[in-house]
């Protein structure tokens, strides 16, 4: 499993998006956001975008206001990790248009469906956007 | 905002949404939070709630927990949720229910159901969600109940089906790989799917089965190698083209699987050379994607059996990543130089200044990794610079996950190339003072262990080592505060060897004894340390024939003692009063000096046992049977205690009832006590006789097998690991003294003559700050070496032998390999469009090599000042020589500052020999502005990567 969890969460700190791939307590949920957070938060722009943090490594990048973090294991491609960010921006851009903090605060239910798309197991499956966004298209047009 | 359809939105939740996204503060966002909760306890279980207005609620509930409050009271609507025909809200109520609920939560039962009838459904988007549900929620119980639906999904006419069922198989694996150990062949056929999704996928099982078992695997190195070929010539879908890059998550994918493949397989490496020194040459490497590639291609090349012509490619593209003004790409190319370095050690050398470069960077992640590099390539010339580094970034974080694991570290290379024993007890002083209670008790068991059996030279070194930590110890006990491990490993050295070399008279060593236990009268262990180590220093005493005083201190710390709650503290004070009492000749062969390791002599036949056995069968007793002679039908652990074997006889039993001839067997000489049974019944009676008439013997076989353990601990073994390089860590100081000079010339040596010559060339116009250039030459052996002594590098010293030794068995190794290479040289592609090939074939129209010289000294024009200290390295042949005639003990708290604390020991005896180098120092300075301009120029023609599109959030950014 390369992915542990991914989390999207603006420069006040707060969570926007949290998608956990192996299963912690809200307890522990909340303590560790709260600790890489701050970790993530304090750097500046020209260091790393990579964070160690106990036993795994935070990815992060920040677009604008908001922040993606990814947790990953120790032997990931960390570059690859934060293109696999852009990515999921780039994705979100196609759909929304100029995606922003309030469009995913608004449609969390289809940031989540992209995400479900990209990532399962905590393995990158998907990366054609094309297809990460067409089950989504279906569902609006079929409702 | 947004679109509306299915995804309808009240104003309630736009309202809530909004206040959330506008609250200043934690404290705020709660507030909100929890009002939203009561409203949705209310709300959620009124009846007949429209089936929008519920999947709205159920995104509420998202959110709660999303901020990190319980919503536990929704989840069974959650649950319901998934029932629903609508595909939008059943996804939704899926969605809800992965987040909410662990695969091993009550509820899940109620979804297996829904689970099983969805995966049956003609539409695909419905059996895609349900998919998605049985990653997360399926636990080894409950793979059964989907197993077979999945298994038939595998071939759906949907790719996007066949893509999720495999990643479902894929978690089955995860979570119990013997359930579908039957079904692994799936994984290989996936891997031809006419799908490049269903492929990709595909290829994350593969790498994990992969990872666990080789060998099965090696058949599929053609095929991975074709599809990487493939994909690198663009033959997949547009779709998958990611910042003009051809699926390059599939390309890292593969990569990783290959360097898997050809780890140590010299026949399937020469299968992926061609195609990854075709990727080396495609890698855009001005995007971040390109050199991700870039990097798992270097990954890759470190791994499988090594290739001169690819090794080159990835030196190249290491050195570019090190000369990025990216701190991203510094940091890859750290990691990058950390997995060469394996294979060519000589690739270090010529980014010793980057290296040192990114260790002085104020950033925190950069400098781990390059300390973890460090840690890489510690050799016994460069263990001290290094120790040292790792000790200072030890005290200066508070981290204590990273800490321990620093520690550790600075231990493990302390243990295997310590160049002294004073250097050894000193650092590991500084680990335990700084790292306190994070070390590992094993490692100061260990440290007592290396005191007690010294380095195993001669005597004379072994008690020299001990002076010298008493001396130490004696010393820190001054201090405040001290570590609870710590502080066992000095009452015991002071207890063993406290008084050992005369100079430190009994009361002195008692004393400094009785003031541990007082100052640390709340830690027991300590206290019990202590009072074993007085009882010690006056048993040895008493041996001497000196009369013991007790101290007045002393004697009303045993009076505390003799009181103790403790049970533990009490008996040794008693034992401590009863040594006292007793005359020399007993106290001699109770305490004997210096016998802590002497092995126990153990007598694991239980010889003295003999005669009482005979007795006993003489008197009618069953001989004793051994194990392995006995029935099968019963662990061997039954025989151990009444207790167990009653309650097992009684449990339920998962073995056969079979065997009957064995049981009739052994109760053969049973027969007389069996027939005073009314009705035999045969287990228990087999078991109860056997266990009674053989008491005795069975309690011996079980303390003969637990004192086989104990004397395989005693046996006595050299300490700490010496993989790398068994003649350095017990190397003694003398052989270092006249060794230490070489073995950095090998070092230096080792490189090839053009990285000599680029050297050569860059001394002339750059200028490198004295302290850089000395740090460098510790760690890496010196660039300045190599141009004083070029010749002398062919004397192989002992210490370094090894180093030299593996070069060379590489060297040739890789000789063998471009031999191979030239016979199998790949055929011209016809698909290969003649990509601009000069950058990589041509190396040295690289411009970044030529721009080499004139990045490296940007980041060090701090100052030239401390000319002073300038090539003490070449000077630490005689550190040794110092070392052994300086008492111990005089660490010297001030030197804590970074350099000088890194030259402190040649700082003082250079004071006579550099004067020269002094000069042809200062004489290099001149040049700085000069190449502080170069470098300008270099920087505005753009070594930097390009960013991404900069148009795409604009949104976001305005």
């Amino acid at each position: 499993m390369g992915i542990r969890f991914i989390l999207m969460v603006n420069k006040q700190g707060q969570t926007r998006l949290a998608q956990y791939y192996e299963w912690l307590t809200l307890e522990e949920r909340r303590a560790l956001e709260g600790e890489i957070v701050r970790k993530c938060l304090a750097r500046n722009e020209q260091q790393c975008s990579f964070v160690e943090h106990r036993n795994y490594k935070i990815v992060y990048r920040r677009y604008a206001s908001l922040f993606f973090l990814v947790g990953v294991d120790n032997d990931e491609n960390e570059l690859a990790i934060l293109e696999f960010i852009h990515l999921l921006v780039e994705t979100m851009d196609r759909h929304f248009g100029n995606v922003c903090e309030l469009d995913i605060m608004f449609h969390l239910e289809k940031a989540h469906f992209m995400l479900d798309e990209m990532v399962m197991n905590g393995s990158v499956v998907e990366t054609s956007k094309a297809n990460i966004l067409s089950p989504i298209q279906l569902m609006e047009k079929a409702s | 905002m947004g679109s509306q359809g299915g995804f309808y939105q009240s104003k309630e939740f736009l309202d809530l949404v909004k206040s959330i996204g506008e609250a200043r503060s934690k404290a705020e966002e709660d507030r909100i939070v929890l009002g939203e909760i009561e409203t949705l306890k209310r709300r959620i279980s009124e009846p007949d709630i429209p089936k929008r207005k519920m999947k709205e609620y159920i995104i509420r509930l998202v959110y709660v927990e999303m901020l990190g409050h319980d919503a536990s009271f929704g989840y069974i609507h959650a649950v319901k949720m998934t029932h629903d025909n609508s595909l939008l809200v059943k996804r939704t109520g899926y969605l809800a229910v992965t987040l909410f609920l662990n695969e091993d939560h009550d509820l899940i039962i109620l979804i297996v159901n829904t689970i099983q009838k969805d995966l049956t459904s003609d539409n695909y988007l419905v059996v895609c969600a349900a998919l998605n549900a049985v990653c997360k929620l399926i636990n080894e119980e409950t793979i059964p109940a989907v197993l077979p639906l999945v298994v038939e999904l595998l071939a759906h006419p949907k790719e996007a089906v066949r893509k999720k069922a495999i990643m479902a198989l894929h978690r089955f694996y995860q979570k119990s790989p013997s359930s579908v150990s039957h079904l692994l062949s799936n994984f290989r056929k996936r891997l031809c799917d006419n799908d490049p999704g269903v492929m990709g996928a595909t290829l994350c099982p593969l790498f994990e089965l992969i990872t666990i078992d080789v060998n099965s695997y090696k058949d599929l190195v053609m095929s991975f190698v074709s599809i990487l070929k493939q994909v690198a010539e663009r033959r997949l879908p547009k779709a998958y083209d990611y910042h003009q890059m051809p699926a390059p998550f599939i390309q890292i994918k593969l990569l990783k699987i290959l360097a898997l493949l050809g780890s140590g397989d010299k026949q399937a490496s020469e299968n992926m050379y061609a195609v990854v020194g075709d990727i080396f040459k495609k890698c855009d490497s001005s995007s971040n994607i390109g050199n991700a590639v870039l990097y798992e291609c270097i990954c890759c090349v470190s791994t499988i059996y090594s290739n001169p012509k690819l090794l080159e490619f990835a030196a190249d593209a290491i050195s570019r990543f090190l000369k990025s003004d990216s701190h991203n790409l510094k940091y890859m190319g750290i990691d990058a130089l950390g997995r060469l370095i394996k294979i060519s050690p000589e690739i270090a050398e010529q980014h010793q200044l980057a290296v040192i470069d990114c260790l002085e960077d104020p950033d925190d992640t950069l400098k781990r990794k390059t300390l973890e590099l460090l840690y890489k390539m510690t050799k016994s010339t460069n263990v001290e610079v290094i120790v040292d580094r790792m000790i200072d970034y030890m005290i200066n974080i508070n981290d204590n996950h990273y800490k321990t694991e620093i520690a550790s570290r600075c231990v493990e290379l302390a243990e295997q190339f310590a160049p002294s024993n004073q250097w050894f007890i000193q650092t590991m002083n500084k680990v335990f003072m700084h790292a306190g209670d994070l070390v590992n008790t094993k490692v100061a068991h260990n440290l007592m262990r290396l005191i007690a059996e010294g380095f195993g030279e001669d005597d004379d070194t072994d008690s020299q080592l001990r002076s010298s930590a008493v001396e130490s110890y004696l010393h820190i006990l001054g201090e405040s505060k001290l570590p609870s491990v710590f502080l066992q490993v000095i009452c015991w050295v002071l207890g063993e060897y406290g008084t050992a070399d005369g100079k430190y008279s009994a009361s002195y060593i008692t004393g400094k004894l009785c003031d541990v236990a007082e100052a640390y009268s709340s830690d027991e262990t300590v206290k019990a340390y202590a009072v074993t180590a007085l009882t010690k220093i006056y048993a040895f005493e008493i041996a001497a024939g000196r009369k013991v005083d007790m101290l007045p201190e002393c004697q009303s710390l045993m009076e505390e003692f003799l009181a103790s709650h403790s049970t533990d503290l009490q008996q040794r004070a008693y034992e401590l009063q009863a040594v006292i009492g007793l005359d020399a000749h007993a106290v001699e062969s109770i305490m004997p000096s210096d016998a802590n390791c002497e092995d126990i002599e153990v007598d694991k036949n239980l010889s003295f046992l003999t005669g009482y056995i005979q007795d006993s069968i003489e008197n009618g007793a069953q001989p004793y049977i051994p194990e392995n002679e006995r029935s099968g039908m019963l662990k061997i652990s039954n025989f151990r205690n009444q207790d167990h074997h009653e309650t097992s006889a009684h449990s339920l039993r998962f073995e056969a009832y079979e065997l009957p001839k064995q049981t009739v067997q052994s109760r053969i000489p049973l027969t007389s006590l069996a027939s005073t049974e009314i009705v035999p019944v045969p287990e228990p009676i087999y078991v109860r006789e056997i266990y009674q008439t053989t008491t005795v013997p069975s309690a011996s076989s079980d303390a003969g097998s637990t004192e086989l353990k104990l004397r395989l601990d005693g046996v006595q073994k050299k300490w700490g690991r010496q993989t790398h390089s068994p003649a350095t860590s017990t190397s003694s100081s003398t052989s270092q003294k006249t060794d230490n000079g070489i073995t950095q010339v090998d070092g230096s040596n080792t490189s090839n003559s053009r990285t000599l010559e680029t050297y050569d060339s860059r001394k002339q116009q750059v200028e490198i700050t004295p302290e850089k250039q000395k740090l460098a030459a510790s760690l890496f052996g010196g660039s300045s070496k190599s141009e004083k002594k070029p010749a002398t590098g062919h004397k192989i010293s002992k210490p370094s032998s090894h180093i030299v030794e593996r070069s060379h068995v590489r060297k040739s190794s890789l000789e063998i390999a471009s031999e191979k290479k030239a016979s199998i040289q790949p055929p011209p592609d016809l698909l290969d469009f003649g990509e601009p090939t000069v950058n990589s074939a041509a190396p040295s129209v690289d411009p970044f090599k030529e721009l080499e010289g004139l990045l490296e000294p940007t980041t060090q024009v701090d100052s030239a000042e401390n000319h002073g200290s300038t090539a003490a390295a070449t000077k630490s042949p005689d550190i040794m020589g110092l070392y052994t005639e300086t008492p111990a003990g005089i660490y010297n708290k001030d030197d804590s500052d970074i350099l000088s604390g890194l030259s402190n020991p040649p700082v003082r005896n250079m004071l006579g020999g550099t004067r020269s180098m002094q000069v042809a120092q200062s004489s290099k300075g001149r040049n700085l502005k000069n190449s502080l301009e170069k470098d300008a120029l270099v920087r505005q023609m753009g070594v930097t990567p390009s960013s991404p599109n900069p148009n795409l959030f604009k949104d976001l950014l305005g």
